[in-house]
């Protein structure tokens, strides 16, 4: 695969391939994500964009209006992956026909409902079967799009509205499903795992890596949803800054099946410092739960002490 | 121009597969469709077509990847039966709404509840306001003649709706009967190549499939959909003449048998046809004017023809191998019923359940529902509610072996 330097102002220079006028909400990580990944592509390269129904659907595809520069296509809620593997084999026997002559790439996008729950068998599906496609799972950790119902995504403790936090309740009993995990046990070729750091470039090389890599390859990226995680919408770069900080949210890819550690905080930050900033771990800050946070925290630690022995740190 | 061989309803489709020779095929296997797949897999593995086939892991993503295939600009094909198609259920409206001619081979097998792997019609009748048009065939020589006018008719300009073609499982997907095959030649020309006009890897246009439709603009879609649904119409009429030119079948809406001076008829779709086309000469024998009116095309359905063509008669008995629970029949009982309103018929009716789950039913069993319309027309019977055909525990409003 020929990647290409990253040089930030060629990057964001490049005509945008997600169009302003659509309807997602100010600071929207989702929209942030699509953009960037978008962004990826090589100047000039073809791709047909394939989407799950969710907040980025039915906000960037509203009749008689699209976002989408390229090609697109979205069919349901749980078979972004099945829809796009279509599209990628009709383009093999077409091309193999000699119906068609230009390349193109393929890349989906789901949120967590779509991707870790409904949309899970649909996913592993395509990626089992090795369709040269990228399915971008942005992650916002529960349904946004119908009101903050909890996902398999969705951290533990968080108050949603399907786990609220009450006098008896202290949010969601379970911790999150380890997608990317689940997607490296597929022996694909490319996993990432990333979010908005810095100027964007660790999201930029992975979705560079996941698009260029030949076969299936699968990007899970962090997304924060200001209206769910309640936070001021300027935050949300401090935000993501805090779940990599923290080791909520590592950032690793898995290279045919190696699994590596992109960034190792010098500090490792105490879990509240992400928690405390947004409005759906509020319940956690109240006198008397501070065991909660500890679980949490333990949670945390366990699974980055598991990366780091995967990834032979 | 053509072979005169043997070979069950699945291998006819097949081998209508292997002449049209599509450019996808996703599908996931459930009998008693489970051969076709297999067929086709063989054919490919054997470099007799350049088909590629997904082995999808679920009937959802069949439909699903068939649906991405076709807004791609592929002919998209695939097969399925009973929950197969259940499971299909959400992209098989979201395919036709997106106007993508994609052509289903459906088995029909009972949907579960209970389990059961035999001939019923639930499955696509469940699926009849889905926007598909829907085609059934009595036998093996139908479902493959069907199979190859399918294209034509989901591709046309006029139509851009999918398709399924329907064979009744085991009983014509499985048993082996004469049928003739037309050389690849003709066939290939009459299928002809598929050249949509828009589709996603279109080299000078990009495309956007499967908006969100608001209010403001989704009813004209569904009214748009309406249309085409009724311009189909024309197209499989037109479709079914050069293909009688090419072959000498002879196809429309519906076959009429005997039906001319029918006192008696029976109104059925599927492979039940061919039992009560040998009750209809048994009765003519015995001096009974019987008569048969088998449905072949049943979306779009053809109402204003089925009631002109059925208006002359003295009683008339809807089959339906589908339940509805709706307490007052099947769905082909409704909708014939309400076509010989229209038509201003007064012949008796009754819609009768048959054959559900597999239930076999003999020359002998349509012998007795002719019977019976006769008594019913002469005033000699009277059906409270709508029976049941063959059924065990006889209750009253049974019609029982004799």
């Amino acid at each position: 695969m020929e990647q290409q330097a990253f040089n930030f102002r060629e990057i964001q220079a490049r005509p945008e391939r997600l169009a302003p006028g659509h309807r997602m909400c100010a600071g929207c990580g989702g929209t942030i994500a699509v953009r960037n990944v978008l962004k990826a592509l090589h100047p000039g390269d073809k791709a047909v964009v394939g989407n799950a129904t969710g907040c980025l659907e039915v906000s960037t595809y509203m009749y008689p209006y699209t976002a989408y520069e390229d090609s697109y296509v979205h069919s349901a809620f749980e078979n972004a992956g099945a829809t796009l593997s279509g599209v990628e084999t009709a383009y093999r026997v077409l091309k193999k026909k000699g119906k068609i002559s230009s390349d193109y790439k393929f890349i989906t996008f789901g949120g967590d409902g779509g991707t870790y729950d409904i949309g899970l068998q649909s996913l592993s599906g395509a990626m089992e079967r090795g369709h040269d496609m990228v399915y971008v799972c942005y992650d916002n950790g529960a349904y946004m799009n119908t009101g903050t119902q909890r996902s398999s995504a969705t951290p533990m403790y968080a108050d949603t509205t399907t786990t609220p936090s009450g006098t008896v309740s202290n949010g969601k009993p379970q911790a999150r499903k380890d997608l990317a995990g689940i997607l490296a046990a597929h022996n694909i070729p490319y996993v990432g795992q990333t979010t908005f750091i810095g100027n964007m470039k660790d999201l930029y090389v992975k979705s560079e890596r996941a698009i260029y890599t030949p076969g299936a390859a699968f990007l899970n990226v962090l997304a924060p949803c200001p209206r769910g995680w309640k936070y001021d919408a300027p935050d949300i770069m401090e935000i993501c800054k805090l779940a990599v900080e923290t080791c909520y949210w590592p950032l690793f890819e898995v290279i045919d099946g190696k699994w590596v550690l992109n960034y190792r905080p010098k500090n490792k930050l105490p879990l509240e410092e992400f928690l405390k900033k947004q409005g759906r771990f509020k319940h956690l800050f109240k006198p008397g739960n501070e065991y909660l946070i500890e679980a949490f925290q333990r949670e945390v630690d366990r699974r980055w002490e598991e990366l780091l022995q995967r990834c032979e740190e | 121009m053509s072979t005169k061989t043997r070979m069950s309803g699945n291998e006819a489709v097949a081998h209508a597969i292997k002449q049209i020779n599509p450019d996808v095929m996703p599908a996931f296997p459930i009998t008693p469709s489970t051969e076709i797949p297999q067929f086709v897999a063989t054919m490919i593995a054997n470099g007799e077509i350049d088909t590629e086939f997904i082995p999808v892991e679920s009937e959802h993503s069949a439909m699903s990847a068939a649906m991405g295939a076709s807004a791609a600009g592929a002919r998209a094909i695939t097969a399925t039966s009973s929950c197969g198609m259940a499971l299909m259920w959400e992209v098989l409206y979201v395919a036709a709404s997106s106007r993508l001619p994609i052509v289903m081979a459906l088995v029909n097998r009972g949907l579960t509840g209970p389990l059961n792997i035999n001939a019923e019609h639930s499955d696509s009748m469940g699926a009849r306001d889905s926007g598909w048009i829907q085609i059934y065939a009595e036998n093996n020589q139908e479902v493959y003649d069907n199979f190859l006018q399918a294209h034509r008719i989901a591709e046309h300009k006029d139509v851009h709706l999918p398709v399924m073609i329907c064979q009744d499982g085991f009983i014509t997907s499985h048993a082996v009967q004469n049928i003739t095959l037309w050389d690849d030649g003709p066939i290939k020309r009459f299928v002809g190549e598929y050249e949509p006009e828009h589709y996603l890897l279109k080299e000078d246009e990009s495309l956007a499939v499967g908006p969100y439709a608001v209010s403001p603009y989704c009813m004209e879609a569904k009214k748009a959909q309406a249309e085409a649904m009724k311009r189909a119409r024309k197209v499989i009429l037109d479709v079914a003449k050069e293909f009688e030119e090419l072959t000498g079948q002879h196809y429309g809406f519906f076959e009429e048998y005997q039906l001319e001076d029918a006192e008696y008829a029976v109104v059925a779709i599927g492979s039940v046809c061919g039992t009560a086309k040998d009750a209809v000469d048994a009765m003519r024998a015995k001096g009974v004017k019987a008569g048969l009116l088998k449905i072949r095309v049943f979306r779009p359905f053809p109402g204003e023809e089925i009631g002109e063509a059925l208006k002359h008669c003295k009683a008339i008995a809807i089959m339906d191998r589908s339940e509805s629970y709706s307490s007052q029949g099947g769905p082909l009982g409704a909708e014939v019923t309400a076509a010989l309103y229209r038509a201003k018929a007064t012949a008796e009716t009754v819609n009768i359940m048959y054959g559900l789950s597999g239930r076999d039913v003999k020359v002998e069993d349509m012998e007795q529902v002719y019977e019976s319309l006769r008594k019913l027309a002469a005033g000699e019977e009277h059906f409270a509610e709508y029976p049941y055909l063959g059924l065990r525990d006889g209750t009253e409003n049974v019609l029982s072996r004799q």
